[in-house]
């Protein structure tokens, strides 16, 4: 059977370190949930057709803060992630725009899309220097 | 009996439900993937399981934010292809397996796996993409299909080792169901990925082909590799290749691969699919 059972204080600690990384943790699944509770009714065409409609005004039917509406109207990733929004949520949003993931995927990094899709073909970012911030490789 | 004959590994990326369905899986960027599909659509010709236990992971789909099974079972008697934001894949109903699909939850629950148990529920590309590689475009899938849902979204996910150990127990279980079955196992997602924040795109061929070759291997090695493990080398969505365990667990100690292929990229991804049976 497995080993002892981890701690959990310590197995959450150990997320902190991977760069430019936001693991859904259950804080930022409690955080972000009207955000992804939003994003996931997306997945109806009716609700689609509202929101591209009227933005403002669909969001205001949801219980978000004012910062996680300004942070959809500006499709801000990073800053969503930090309000515990979840990319697999976050897609709808993706799909509604229109987007591909990969597109949208690549917003959240420092490079445009023609260069990011390049990087891909390319094999893709490489693990090297990217695996810890504090041990550095 | 129903016996568990195989079990097949594959990534399940949406991009490539999106090539099926607008028939590009021969161009330049398709073509090379599929290819390695090519030997195991014959394969599975010949083969005719009676039911594959799918093993995936829902994508906000079936599953909202408000509830999080850790494992859940596809109990129903069928399952439409979920609209994920830009319409349903036209792809055939999925038709359950329900006599055998409870036998299992009930064996589980019995051998201290307290599942969750969904009668009702749309599937995803993490369960129709794998259909679509193994079975291509026909009217109607060959099989019926047992839906295993894994949550691999929120932390704290499943370790290796449990799901691992899911999967002996659905192997019991599926020896003790009394009509005479051919059982296939697939375990799906991955291979390495990141699909969030500045360190998106983050693959690793060496990471996952040794993923391949634990998989191949004799013995347990890969239910004991750590969640920060996945995490660092493959990617914060790697993490889906904890439902490969439970498909390898239930293949027993020793396996025979059948097949194996690779290729980097798939939009955001790198694909990995491996064909094994046991061998005791």
């Amino acid at each position: 059977m497995s080993a002892a059972t981890q701690n959990i204080h310590e197995y959450l600690a150990e997320f902190e370190d991977i760069p430019g990384t936001r693991v859904y943790t259950a804080a930022r699944a409690r955080k972000g949930y009207w955000i992804n509770q939003f994003a996931m009714s997306l997945m109806k065409a009716d609700n689609r057709e509202r929101f591209k409609a009227d933005e403002k005004a669909y969001m205001d039917e949801w219980k978000l803060s004012d910062e996680a509406k300004e942070a959809l109207l500006a499709r801000d990733y990073n800053r969503l992630l930090d309000l515990g929004g979840n990319v697999y949520f976050l897609s709808k949003l993706f799909s509604t725009d229109g987007l591909s993931f990969a597109e949208a995927v690549s917003t959240m990094t420092d490079m445009t899309f023609p260069e990011y899709r390049e990087m891909m073909n390319k094999g893709g970012r490489s693990p090297q220097g990217n695996r810890s911030i504090k041990g550095g490789y | 009996m129903a016996r568990i004959t195989a079990g097949v590994g594959s990534s399940h990326v949406p991009l490539l439900g999106v090539a099926v369905d607008q028939g590009k899986t021969r161009d330049d960027y398709f073509g090379p993937i599929f290819a390695g599909y090519d030997w195991t659509k014959q394969w599975e010709e010949a083969q005719k399981p009676d039911v594959v236990i799918l093993v995936y992971n829902d994508h906000a789909s079936a599953f909202d934010a408000n509830i999080i099974p850790t494992f859940a079972i596809g109990c129903g008697e069928s399952y439409k292809s979920a609209d994920e934001g830009w319409g349903p894949r036209p792809v055939p109903d999925v038709e359950g397996h329900a006599d055998l699909a409870w036998h299992i939850a009930q064996s589980l629950i019995l051998d201290e796996f307290d599942m969750t148990i969904i009668n009702e529920m749309d599937v995803d590309h993490g369960l129709t993409v794998p259909l679509s590689m193994m079975f291509g475009t026909p009217d109607k899938w060959p099989c019926k299909v047992v839906p295993l849902a894994v949550n691999v979204v929120t932390y704290p996910v499943p370790s290796g080792n449990r799901c691992w150990a899911l999967g002996e127990a659905i192997a019991r279980a599926v020896d003790s169901f009394p009509e005479d079955l051919n059982v296939q196992i697939w375990g799906t997602g991955g291979m390495s990925h990141q699909l969030q924040g500045p360190r998106a795109g983050l693959l690793n061929r060496e990471w996952d082909n040794k993923f391949l070759d634990l998989l191949e291997a004799e013995g347990d090695a890969a239910r004991h590799i750590p969640h920060i493990e996945y995490l660092r080398e493959t990617g914060s969505e790697g993490i889906e290749m904890v439902m490969w365990l439970i498909m390898r667990g239930a293949l027993g100690r020793k396996v025979k691969r059948l097949h194996r292929h690779y290729h980097i990229p798939c939009s955001n991804t790198a694909i990995g699919h491996i064909v094994l049976e046991p061998a005791q």
